[in-house]
């Protein structure tokens, strides 16, 4: 076993960043994500990779926007306010496919809301919250480990398809700190000069999204969708605890599905049957996995969210009526405790 | 040897525009009398004359020349309206050999992307801007620019700029001019032969400033639109020269090249043992202290530590949880975080356990260490039955509420006056913690604390604060 470091979610994510080669932080400072700033600003100048704090969030995504274009592994984190304004700078790099990785540890809102953890931004991030036909590709950590790890696999992810990766957390995993093993340094990165500017004679391209012909942009929509259904492929990710003879299905992500383990222990210790499917990816979702559930014997669904509704859409989506399926969240900063969850599961389903 | 005089592009542009869609490859896309295609074959000429079209990067903006990319035989990046400056900065730093020129007009630059403008100035990014000032937006259909000047119509000032309801006319040099950073800042004009040849020894200027990597240099140029002015190509010129000079006087209003020092950029290194040196990876196996027998009331607590702002609350948990940790449990530590709770209450959650940890937070906590009252009054409500409630007896004159618990009054803050240091009372209340559970052992915390603590005199200090919340607890016991 390698030493493992006790370390907060939001500073682990930036050991991910680091050891995947990230060779440049653009960001703005939020509550609760600074800390991914403050460990990005003492962290890689030691390696002699650029630290800038940007004079504002469109600044830092369009920074992103032009490191990419170069070719390098670039990242910027903030959380639901200030998401809505890198919006404009994410559809740009979607549309000229620019890899790049974005940490949102999401708060409470709409507007200012608090700091308190939230899941509100995931059909902002999820369904490509800037203009046009574009998706990222989102991976949901619900552990100090997994910031880190799932860090890392961003970029790989991200310089595969050539496409914007979000990591999708909440204040709870950013804030917590958990003992994390960091991994080897990557030390093989992917050719990118037959795209990339360099400021050299052979890489004279152009980084642009703009297609003026109608059949042109169609075809690029065309293009991009190829690659999202490819991704849907091959990049479903989501774990399971419990499930093999579950009778009821706890779903969640992020914190919740942290809260939903501790749920399924308990009720299991108290006889009732239930197990926990965790989407890893909400793009792609794991609708498949889903929707095998009424034929694996499971009776009852329940989605819990620190939203309103968002990510259970997907669910019933993937669910097509053929199974019922409930719902059940917390906003405003608040959690679902386990026996709160409990408590749900025996008024939907009397175990 | 004088060069022949031929007539040909420069090579700063590409010799045919193949990115231009339709069948004219030959043509720029501006309109006659247009200026931009005048700076773009300034910029292309200077491209061609420095030898550097290799390692030349433009930035393209929003606006009429959103299209720059047709032209420059350079790397080329489009980017979203007025964010030319911030591209620019990242393009800059991660090929700090390269010559990275930003084009941009007056709503790009002065309106939606006024900010970055100023931002990137002030941090004297090695980029060239050229500013084109037509006092118009063009690409649009002819709309107000900040830089309309005043009675001036357009398409939504149709009754003139009025100052009153439209604000003035945005003189952008003169407001980078009173930054620090930037090295050279010039206004010229294409009204004219003679300045478009003082544009041309602008442009060149800003270019080798940025060759020589001595920081951001502005040109602004103010140009002729006659499609959105109404003019012809003549009145064009004779309005620049007659109405918009007066308003926006040219020369140059900063040349520092000459006390400007070459800019250096860091190497980026990613040297496996460098970067594993800077993040701590590895170290080897860790060997955990050996494991305690622990009364089975006492194992796998979920802890709640709450008190003031400044009880170090966050800080008792931080250490429960590392020295956890040193034992081979899991363990968590979830904060009530950020700046709204500096000063006001704090409370900590923390896990160990021998399984996974689930819920991070201790919704029924079995231990709570209560640093004041209203933290005690708070957190007894939610300790598990039969859970275990220490509390700072100091800053607690009441008694705790709940009978169905196992009580320890321990006067914690009492206990660090006595060392002479308030602070350590999160270190006697981890002590006490230890000495109620019998988690930890003493000596193995004293242990841990050179790793926790810089200096040997607050080693011996939190020593002593950890050993009298262990001893007085431990003596209670006895």
């Amino acid at each position: 076993m390698m030493a493992r470091k006790l370390m907060k979610g939001n500073y682990a994510a930036v050991c991910g960043a680091a050891l995947a080669g990230c060779e440049a932080y653009y960001g703005y400072p939020i509550t609760p994500a600074s800390e991914i700033a403050e460990a990005a600003a003492a962290i890689f100048p030691k390696l002699g990779r650029t630290f800038l704090q940007a004079e504002c969030e469109t600044a830092s995504i369009n920074m992103v926007y032009g490191a990419a274009g170069c070719g390098k592994r670039v990242m910027t984190a903030s959380s639901g306010p200030g998401i809505s304004l890198k919006q404009e700078g994410l559809s740009y790099c979607a549309g000229s496919a620019l890899p790049c990785v974005v940490v949102d540890v999401m708060r409470g809102g709409p507007g200012l809301g608090n700091i308190g953890p939230e899941q509100g931004d995931y059909n902002q991030v999820v369904k490509g919250g800037g203009h046009g036909n574009y998706r990222v590709i989102v991976l949901a950590p619900n552990s100090c480990q997994e910031m880190c790890d799932l860090t890392m696999l961003a970029f790989e992810l991200a310089d595969r398809y050539r496409n914007p990766v979000f990591v999708l957390t909440d204040g709870v995993i950013g804030q917590m700190m958990e003992a994390v093993e960091l991994p080897e340094p990557v030390t093989i990165f992917p050719d990118k000069s037959g795209w990339a500017v360099r400021g050299t004679a052979d890489t004279h391209h152009l980084i642009n999204s703009i297609y003026l012909a109608h059949d042109e942009l169609e075809w690029w929509n065309n293009e991009l969708r190829k690659k999202y259904e490819e991704i849907e492929k091959n990049e479903v990710r989501f774990e399971e605890y419990m499930m093999d003879d579950a009778e009821y299905a706890l779903i969640g992500y992020g914190c919740v599905s942290r809260v939903l383990r501790s749920a399924v222990e308990e009720g299991r210790s108290k006889g009732a049957k239930l197990g926990l499917l965790r989407p890893v990816t909400l793009f792609p979702f794991p609708s498949k996995r889903i929707s095998e559930l009424p034929d694996r014997g499971v009776k009852g669904i329940l989605t819990v969210e620190l939203s309103t509704g968002q990510m259970v859409h997907d669910v019933n989506l993937a669910l097509c009526g053929k199974a019922r399926s409930d719902f059940h969240y917390r906003v405003g900063g608040n959690l679902p405790s386990a026996a709160e969850i409990l408590d749900r599961v025996s008024e939907l389903y009397g175990v | 040897m004088a060069r022949p005089a031929v007539l040909r592009k420069p090579l700063g542009f590409v010799g045919r525009y193949e990115h231009k869609p339709g069948a004219e490859k030959n043509r720029t896309h501006y309109c006659p009398g247009c200026g931009h295609g005048i700076l773009h074959k300034l910029i292309a000429e200077a491209l061609e004359d420095f030898e550097i079209t290799d390692r030349a990067i433009m930035i393209s903006p929003v606006g009429c020349s959103v299209f720059a990319y047709y032209y420059f035989n350079a790397g080329n990046l489009q980017v979203p309206h007025g964010r030319a400056p911030a591209v620019a900065t990242a393009v800059s730093r991660a090929n700090p050999h390269a010559v990275v020129m930003s084009y941009q007009g007056d709503g790009d630059l002065a309106a939606i992307g006024g900010n970055h403008i100023v931002q990137a100035a002030n941090r004297g990014e090695n980029i060239a801007v050229f500013f084109v000032n037509n006092a118009i937006y063009g690409m649009t259909g002819g709309q107000m620019a900040p830089t309309t000047i005043e009675g001036m119509k357009t398409t939504t000032t149709p009754y003139g700029r009025n100052p009153l309801t439209d604000g003035y006319p945005m003189k952008i040099s003169e407001l980078l001019d009173s930054l620090h950073a930037p090295v050279f800042i010039a206004r010229t004009s294409l009204h004219d032969p003679a300045n478009i040849r003082k544009t041309r020894a602008a442009v060149r200027k800003a270019i080798q400033y940025t060759i020589e990597k001595k920081g951001f240099s502005l040109v602004e140029v103010l140009s002729m639109c006659p499609s959105n002015w109404k003019m012809d190509a003549v009145s064009s010129q004779e309005w620049i020269r007659d109405v918009l000079i007066p308003v926006f006087p040219l020369g140059t209003l900063r040349d520092r090249g000459s006390e400007a020092v070459e800019m250096k950029r860091p190497v980026p290194t990613f040297d496996p043992a460098k970067v594993r040196e800077v993040l701590g990876v590895g170290g080897g196996k860790q060997k955990a202290l050996a494991r305690r027998r622990v009364d089975p009331k006492y194992a796998d607590p979920s802890i709640r530590i709450a008190g003031f702002g400044g009880q170090g609350i966050l800080s008792a948990g931080t250490a429960i949880a590392n020295v956890g940790l040193e034992y081979g449990y899991n363990v968590s530590w979830l904060p009530s975080y950020g700046p709204e709770m500096r000063g006001g209450t704090a409370n900590c959650s923390v896990k160990i356990r021998e399984g996974s940890i689930g819920e991070p937070e201790a919704t029924q906590p079995t231990v709570v260490i209560a640093m004041n009252r209203p933290s005690m009054e708070k957190f007894e409500q939610i300790l598990k039955p039969g859970g275990t409630l220490i509390y700072n007896s100091t800053l607690i004159e009441v008694e705790p509420g709940r009978k169905d618990v196992e009580t320890w009054a321990v006067p914690i803050t009492g206990i660090a006056d006595g060392l002479g240091n308030t602070k350590v009372q999160s270190m006697v209340a981890v002590g006490a913690f230890a000495g109620v559970t019998g988690l930890f052992g003493l000596d193995d915390i004293k242990g841990l604390l050179p790793a926790m603590f810089e200096s040997e005199a607050m080693v011996l200090l939190n020593e002593k604060a950890v050993e009298a919340g262990y001893d007085y607890v431990t003596g209670m016991r006895r």
